[in-house]
């Protein structure tokens, strides 16, 4: 398990490696929200690339810190999962909630017209 | 390679986050002595994940001295796990079961969902103050292996 997290504006990025479960999830939880509230970012960009598995544990944390940025008027995005957790996602029905595109570059073309949208 | 795998495996471990993994990623090794598609393989995963997590943060409410069980039995193409746990136990089962119930506001709910989406059959068995014991079964290959053949 790996994430790492970069700031650019007032969008915090996180990419998340490896397995993302019952133990990565209170740990994750702790650091996004925690460099959300440092940075004072708005928006989160979910990096889901190096993800190789996620269970209910793991989509309790995207979906908590959606009802979190959602409260404060931010967009969530994730981008790069896999065919596998993309499963997971329409099972979960979290794709009825937030965009979840292929490349990063889509999710800042999804995040700018959704900011220029809700201004 | 159309040979028919009969095999079990029984674990024993004490109820800590990160039992988690090592469960679903033994009872993966199990099933994997079948051919079976990787979609199948990340289902029993999911559900496996679903169940010991459950045992864990509910059953032990999250207290890592007690003891979780799971049994895989591989037999005639089907795989059965049982998990069992000696917890609170579930006091009402159905709506335990309900999607989007949760007692916790950061956690979806999705559990049970999860199982029964993936798995073909979900039985839950629970006693208050004596644990549950949570039995999936999903069959594999005969589906792939008629496609294949056809």
């Amino acid at each position: 398990m790996s994430i790492s997290l970069n700031t650019k504006k007032n969008t915090l990025i996180v990419h998340i490696g490896g397995e993302f479960d019952l133990v990565s999830a209170n740990e994750y939880r702790e650091r996004i929200d925690h460099q959300m509230l440092e940075n004072n970012s708005r928006n989160l960009l979910l990096n889901m690339e190096k993800t190789t598995f996620i269970d209910s544990s793991g989509l309790g944390v995207i979906m908590g810190r959606f009802r979190k940025i959602k409260a404060n008027n931010g967009q969530m995005i994730i981008y790069g999962a896999k065919p596998g957790i993309k499963k997971i996602f329409e099972v979960s029905g979290i794709l009825s909630l937030m965009p979840v595109c292929n490349t990063e570059e889509a999710a800042w073309q999804i995040l700018e017209k959704k900011t220029i949208e809700g201004a | 390679m159309d040979k028919l795998v009969n095999n079990s495996i029984k674990l024993e471990f004490p109820s800590k986050g990160e039992n988690v993994a090592l469960a679903r990623i033994t009872i993966a090794a199990l099933v994997s002595q079948l051919e079976l598609t990787l979609n199948d393989l990340e289902e029993i995963k999911v559900a496996v994940s679903e169940a010991v997590s459950n045992a864990v943060i509910h059953g032990y409410g999250n207290k890592p001295d007690g003891l979780i069980t799971v049994i895989g039995i591989l037999q005639n193409e089907k795989i059965i796990i049982e998990i069992i746990d000696q917890g609170i136990g579930i006091n009402d089962i159905e709506k335990a079961m309900e999607p989007a119930f949760s007692t916790d506001p950061e956690r979806t709910g999705l559990g049970f969902v999860f199982m029964q989406s993936f798995m073909d059959e979900v039985k839950v068995e629970s006693q208050e103050n004596h644990g549950t014991r949570v039995i999936l079964s999903k069959q594999l290959n005969s589906e792939n292996k008629k496609f294949a053949v056809s």
